[in-house]
């Protein structure tokens, strides 16, 4: 599996406005939802689900990345998104450092092994040092795209 | 050091996914052995099992056969509480 295959490019978002986890949270699954990768009317379940998850475990896991996601049934096909923060977002992360780069995950409910494969190339990512790098660098949509390109062609 | 190994498989039927992995996480940081896991069958891989991140990359389905390996004064411990969270199926169906 590749970025590319569940990114919805139209839908990452450069620049959040918001520098709160939940107004982050709504920005991220509207845009995926203005993108045509998510049904509107499931826009508030979903972000509500998305906030449920993370009070129940902060998917901040350190070092200024997180990865908010969930399973639901409104969701008919995997979808991803990536937004950017320069002031930084608190996420409650397990460092309780600010985040800046968060990778937004959404499933459905039936396909747990896409749901961890999907998981596997996002954390395998991020685990780079660079590849973190140069995602909080990349302030254009097409920065963040090229980006996850290299990433998939394993540059 | 003392060292322990124990072989488990993932049986729960969401498999390692996060919730799962920062169970595992949380009861391996307790103890002061290291621990490593290492995951079987056709695309095999090793983690940290101290480490969120490391963890999640192993994206271990249901059925993947684990081997968790500990050194240090309380290993046995560790493999043996480790090997009943995942046995236990981390508490899901």
């Amino acid at each position: 599996m590749k970025l590319s295959d569940f990114i919805v490019s139209e839908a990452i978002i450069p620049s959040l406005a918001s520098t709160d986890r939940d107004g982050v949270l709504r920005h991220l699954v509207s845009s995926l939802a203005d993108a045509g990768a998510l049904p509107r009317d499931a826009v508030d379940e979903v972000v509500a689900a998305l906030v449920k998850r993370e009070q129940n475990g902060s998917t901040g896991f350190g070092k200024g990345v997180a990865v908010p996601h969930v399973k639901h049934p409104k969701v008919k096909k995997m979808a991803g998104t990536v937004g950017r923060s320069e002031a930084g977002v608190d996420f409650a992360a397990l460092d309780h450092q600010p985040v800046y780069s968060v990778v937004l995950l959404l499933s459905p409910e039936n396909a747990p092994q896409q749901h961890l494969q999907a998981m596997n190339i996002i954390f395998s990512n991020l685990q780079k040092d660079m590849f973190r790098r140069f995602l909080r660098q990349s302030a254009t949509r097409e920065a963040i795209v090229d980006l996850l390109q290299e990433a998939d062609q394993g540059k | 050091m003392p060292t322990a190994s124990i072989e488990v498989v993932i049986t729960n039927s969401h498999g390692l996914h996060t919730r799962p992995v920062m169970q595992f996480v949380d009861i391996a940081s307790r103890f002061a052995s290291e621990i490593k896991v290492h995951k079987g069958g056709s695309e095999p891989a090793d983690a940290d099992g101290k480490s969120v991140m490391q963890m999640i990359i192993l994206a271990a389905e249901p059925g993947t056969p684990l081997r968790i390996d500990a050194e240090g004064a309380d290993a046995a411990e560790a493999v043996s509480q480790l090997a009943k969270l995942v046995e236990d199926k981390f508490g899901e169906e």
